[in-house]
């Protein structure tokens, strides 16, 4: 395949940065994503030019490093991938593909096509967690009897990879998917219920410190989300949250 | 509870209670204008009725008021604070692929049934604060001191539509808010944290208010436009 790339290039945090136009041929429809801009920066490092820096670690769509724009989504155009699952044969010969960086005042792009996620960390480190000592006298973890409807939900909810594919398809870049996720994996177990109230609360705090919009219900980012997390997480997170607020 | 208006969810959960507010208001002002369609004597007396009874005009009309107010403000505050949450744009950005362009419109939607309200008090709410209020003529007859003349609330509806430029500007704002409502109602449930077993119907119970009842406006605005 041979292709035009359109490509967000940008020094550092301070550079205004500018899309640049890059044409690359041979690429075999059986490439990943990622596998494109590895052939294109081994051209680029061979021509003595910068690569273009991108995040990647586990490449099979675990561990939510990659990211990317792509012909305006996030992750690309196929449906429950990441970046590093999306395929070339989602492209055609000819194509110009658009690529930029995650972009959400909360995101702010460290270099080129990697952004800072710190801010969902954060959010986590807000309440995304349950207390309890593992050391020792660890207790089995079918002891507490849980109703299948909700482990189900609550496995599905943890199974959110913290990319912010949804914030990034936002038109408001809230963050509302992937807390609603984090808040719902926790908010269906016992062993999360000691800590609801203040964890809802904290989480939603930080989100909205972090700069964060607000929730439309458009869905865009239920689409975009390469697990596929549903929008009742948020619907959710909403219950827990006025509840809570109603609490204390 | 003190300060819920300063998170982001509370900010939704009160945008949704005052629309689910106007939307149960919508249904009750459509159902008294269907009236004007049927029977114009019923229209009146419900018209007099509403327009006279203390409860209605000095407590669910400045309710009601102070409800759009809120919403349409709450729309500009949420609107402003989701552009900043995005200062730099994609140079690509295929929207469509995942949302409806209704939910990605709600602010040119909301302004567009805004700029319909301003000219909807002007042609109906201030002549009638004028008439009962500055000019203290309670009496809701065409002609004040011959009570033979008959009421004049249908006399009124029926000629404000005999010009065309305003039916056609009525029907233009029904359409946007037709289209603000096929997003709107199930958004509004979503806000306030309802995702269930219900929601599924209730979407298409949504999708049926938000176009039968514009519709209906439409109809009114069209039958007596066209039975002049
Ligand atoms: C007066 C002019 C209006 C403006 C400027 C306006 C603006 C808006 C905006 C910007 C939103 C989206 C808020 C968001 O989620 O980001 C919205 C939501 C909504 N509006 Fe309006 N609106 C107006 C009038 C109305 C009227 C007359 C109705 C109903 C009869 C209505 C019903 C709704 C509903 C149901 C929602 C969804 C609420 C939610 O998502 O929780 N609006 N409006
Ligand atoms: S909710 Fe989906 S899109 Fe958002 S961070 Fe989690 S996995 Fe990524
Ligand atoms: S590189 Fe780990 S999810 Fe894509």
């Amino acid at each position: 395949m041979n292709l035009t790339l359109k490509i967000w290039r940008q020094a550092n945090a301070n550079d205004k940065g500018k899309m640049v136009d890059y044409k690359i041929s041979d690429i075999s429809p059986d490439m990943s994503f990622l596998e494109m801009l590895d052939v294109l920066n081994n051209e680029l490092i061979e021509k003595g030019e910068q690569p273009v820096a991108f995040d990647h670690d586990c490449r099979e769509g675990i561990c939510g490093s990659c990211s990317l724009y792509i012909n305006g989504e996030a992750h690309g155009p196929d449906r429950g991938v990441t970046t590093c699952q999306l395929h070339m044969r989602m492209f055609k010969d000819g194509d110009t593909i658009t690529i930029e960086p995650f972009r959400a005042t909360a995101f702010p792009v460290i270099k080129d096509l990697i952004v800072d996620r710190t801010s969902f960390d954060r959010i986590q480190h807000a309440g995304g967690f349950i207390s309890v000592n593992t050391s020792g006298n660890t207790i089995d973890a079918n002891a507490i009897p849980v109703n299948k409807h909700n482990a189900d939900d609550a496995f599905s909810a943890a199974t959110c990879i913290g990319c912010g594919a949804c914030v990034a398809s936002c038109k408001n870049s809230s963050a509302m998917l992937f807390v609603g996720a984090k808040v719902s994996q926790f908010a269906l177990l016992p062993q999360g219920q000691v800590e609801a109230t203040d964890r809802v609360l904290n989480m939603v705090k930080q989100m909205d410190e972090e700069g964060f919009g607000n929730c439309t219900n458009t869905g865009a980012c239920e689409v975009e989300c390469p697990k596929g997390i549903s929008l009742e997480n948020i619907a959710r997170m909403n219950r827990e949250y006025l509840k809570a607020s109603l609490k204390g | 509870m003190s300060g819920i208006l300063n998170s982001s969810i509370g900010r939704k959960f009160a945008m949704a209670l005052s629309a689910l507010f106007l939307m149960i208001f919508l249904l009750q002002h459509f159902s008294i204008n269907i009236l004007s369609v049927f029977s114009p004597d019923t229209f009146n007396e419900v018209s007099h009725f509403m327009g006279t009874f203390w409860a209605v005009q000095y407590v669910l009309q400045p309710i009601l008021i102070l409800g759009v107010i809120f919403h349409f403000v709450m729309g500009f505050v949420l609107e402003i604070r989701n552009r900043n949450a995005r200062k730099i744009n994609y140079a690509k950005n295929n929207g469509s692929a995942n949302s409806s362009w209704m939910s990605r419109n709600m602010i040119w939607s909301g302004l567009a049934i805004l700029a319909f309200i301003v000219l909807h008090f002007y042609d109906f709410w201030a002549p009638e604060i004028n008439v009962k209020y500055f000019k203290g003529d309670m009496s809701g007859l065409i002609d004040p001191d011959n009570v033979d003349s008959g009421f004049r609330y249908w006399e009124e509806l029926h000629h404000k539509f005999q010009d065309m430029w305003r039916v056609i500007l009525y029907c233009v704002a029904f359409i946007f808010l037709s289209l603000h409502l096929l997003h709107g109602f199930s958004s509004a449930f979503q806000s306030t944290g309802m995702n269930n077993k219900y929601s599924k119907g209730l979407q298409g119970f949504g999708k049926a208010y938000a176009i039968i009842i514009p519709l209906g406006f439409v109809f009114i605005a069209l039958f007596h436009h066209f039975t002049h």
